[in-house]
């Protein structure tokens, strides 16, 4: 399994935010994690990649025990992600902050300057800009495009869709496909239910530090996912 | 026509307070590490060239290229043993801790060589003169100031044109995130201490061929090398090179007017354009 989480748990001081979760992302899959404000969908994000350090068997990578591990070496392991809020750096420019992406790594893979370009062509008007002088979506094409420079296996997606306009949101999820194409397994973290389960093979439904739900799109209904994201029957 | 040698005077020996502060300035600009022992280590760097032109027979030049690896790796163990340590949200602990080296070099400086005031021969260049027609200008401030110029391009090329310049200024905004792209932030601060410490050893060069030198003198040349680069604006090398120039014309057209006013020119300067502008004069967009 490409990535793995084992009775995954997480605290910021006394605060409990990941209650043994258990999540799977194999070769070339999309996986959506959902589930509302506070479920605890970014701590997981952050406790993939390093930024929250675990006990090591908690995050498996080909099997290998890498929960303590840096972000860097996560990263340099070919786990990528777009963070919440985008963090594209102010003092670098657009290319900048896509050649920043792929300078610890430069994995097998279709992607560099050019594919990122190819993939999102305002950005290549907009090269020399700083990368913050750019609108929420075109930030959010930057940071996509900053992950995907390293040609990760797996590219963690912490809210892509968070404040920007629905026909912005629609260019960005178009992306997801070529990424998959290029043979990047996806994790999609949401609070856009639609956009998850559109994208995704299976969905993990999460609520108060937990994994309330498993599923395949296809075979939930509006109830199962009611019920899993707010606990309460529809 | 003799304000216009002062000035020029005055630019020249802005030069070597650029090359006192580009350093502090880099490092500053990285980590926002204050480090206390600068002008210790400047004069720690001094103490080496010259054992390298005493001991060995070198002359000064050879000396400090040979010193530049060393302080390099110096800087690079500074870093990693003891200053990623104590860097965190609290600028204290640093502070502390670069106070602590500070006087720990001086005292070990003092036992080592006494407290006996040394220079760095550098032979016929020491009282060579060119003479440009309006201005005689010495040889030595003239490559000093020569010689910071190509340090703070140096720098620049580095911070703005290379990948390791990219980690630098991505690690400065947001250490967290460059983690996430495989940057190591404590090896970047190590590399640029590392970094800083051979522009120290430049600057030890200048210091220790134009005057004398001993153990105490550290503290000072921090002053003037803070001086310059908050003059500047924290974290921008040519507003630390400004900065440099502008003490240095202080100070040689104080000492124009009363050789006493020399120093206390200097301070005025920093004071007045912490007055007019307090973020200094080329200040970064984003603090």
């Amino acid at each position: 399994m490409l990535l793995e989480t084992h009775n995954l748990t997480a605290s910021y001081g006394q605060f409990r935010a990941l209650f043994g979760v258990d999540i799977a992302v194999d070769t070339g899959e999309c996986v959506a994690i959902i589930g509302a404000n506070g479920a605890g969908k970014s701590t997981l994000m952050r406790s993939i990649t390093g930024i929250i350090r675990n006990e090591p068997a908690m995050v498996l990578h080909w099997g290998e025990p890498i929960g303590a591990r840096p972000s860097a070496e996560i990263m340099k392991r070919g786990i990528a992600m777009v963070p919440e809020g985008r963090r594209l750096f102010p003092s670098l420019s657009v290319e900048e902050n896509l050649l920043i992406g792929g300078q610890a790594r430069k994995g097998d893979g279709p992607w560099n300057l050019e594919a990122v370009y190819d993939l999102f062509p305002i950005l290549r008007e907009r090269r020399k800009n700083a990368g913050t002088a750019l609108s929420g979506g075109q930030q959010q094409m930057v940071a996509i495009g900053r992950a995907l420079m390293s040609n990760p296996e797996l590219l963690l997606c912490d809210e892509i869709s968070l404040g920007l306009a629905p026909v912005v949101i629609r260019d960005i999820y178009a992306a997801l496909p070529k990424v998959r194409a290029g043979g990047t397994a996806i994790v999609v973290v949401e609070q856009d239910i639609g956009k998850a389960l559109a994208v995704a093979d299976r969905v993990y439904c999460m609520m108060e530090g937990r994994v309330t739900l498993v599923a395949k799109p296809a075979d939930v209904t509006r109830q199962d996912i009611h019920a899993a994201y707010f606990g309460e029957a529809a | 026509m003799i304000w216009v040698d002062t000035l020029v005077q005055g630019i020249l020996l802005g030069g070597l307070y650029a090359l006192f502060a580009a350093g502090l300035s880099l490092v500053f600009g990285i980590m926002r590490l204050v480090n206390l022992a600068h002008g210790d280590l400047i004069v720690f760097a001094a103490y080496l060239v010259l054992m390298g032109v005493t001991l060995l027979g070198l002359s000064p030049w050879v000396a400090a290229l040979i010193a530049m690896p060393l302080m390099f790796a110096l800087g690079w163990l500074l870093q990693i043993g003891v200053l990623n340590r104590v860097l965190g949200k609290d600028i204290l602990p640093p502070l502390l801790v670069t106070f602590g080296l500070s006087v720990a070099l001086q005292n070990g400086l003092l036992e080592a060589f006494s407290a006996d005031s040394r220079r760095i021969p550098a032979g016929a260049l020491e009282g060579a003169s060119l003479d440009l027609g309006i201005v005689t200008v010495g040889v030595m401030p003239l490559l000093t100031f020569i010689s910071a110029i190509i340090v703070i391009v140096a720098l620049n090329a580095l911070f703005y044109h290379t990948a390791l310049g990219r980690a630098f200024r991505a690690t400065s905004d947001d250490a967290v995130t460059a983690g996430l792209m495989g940057i190591e932030p404590k090896r970047v601060f190590a590399m640029a201490t590392g970094i800083a410490m051979v522009v120290v050893t430049i600057a030890a060069l200048y210091l220790g061929m134009r005057a004398n030198f001993d153990p105490s003198i550290g503290p000072a040349r921090l002053i003037y090398a803070f001086e310059a680069v908050i003059i500047g604006g924290l974290g921008s090398l040519w507003g630390t090179l400004a900065g440099g120039v502008i003490i240095g014309v202080a100070q040689t057209f104080g000492a124009a007017v009363n050789p006493e006013w020399q120093i206390l020119a200097g301070h005025i300067a920093f004071l007045a354009v912490m007055l007019l502008k307090p973020r200094g004069l080329f200040p970064r967009a984003v603090d």
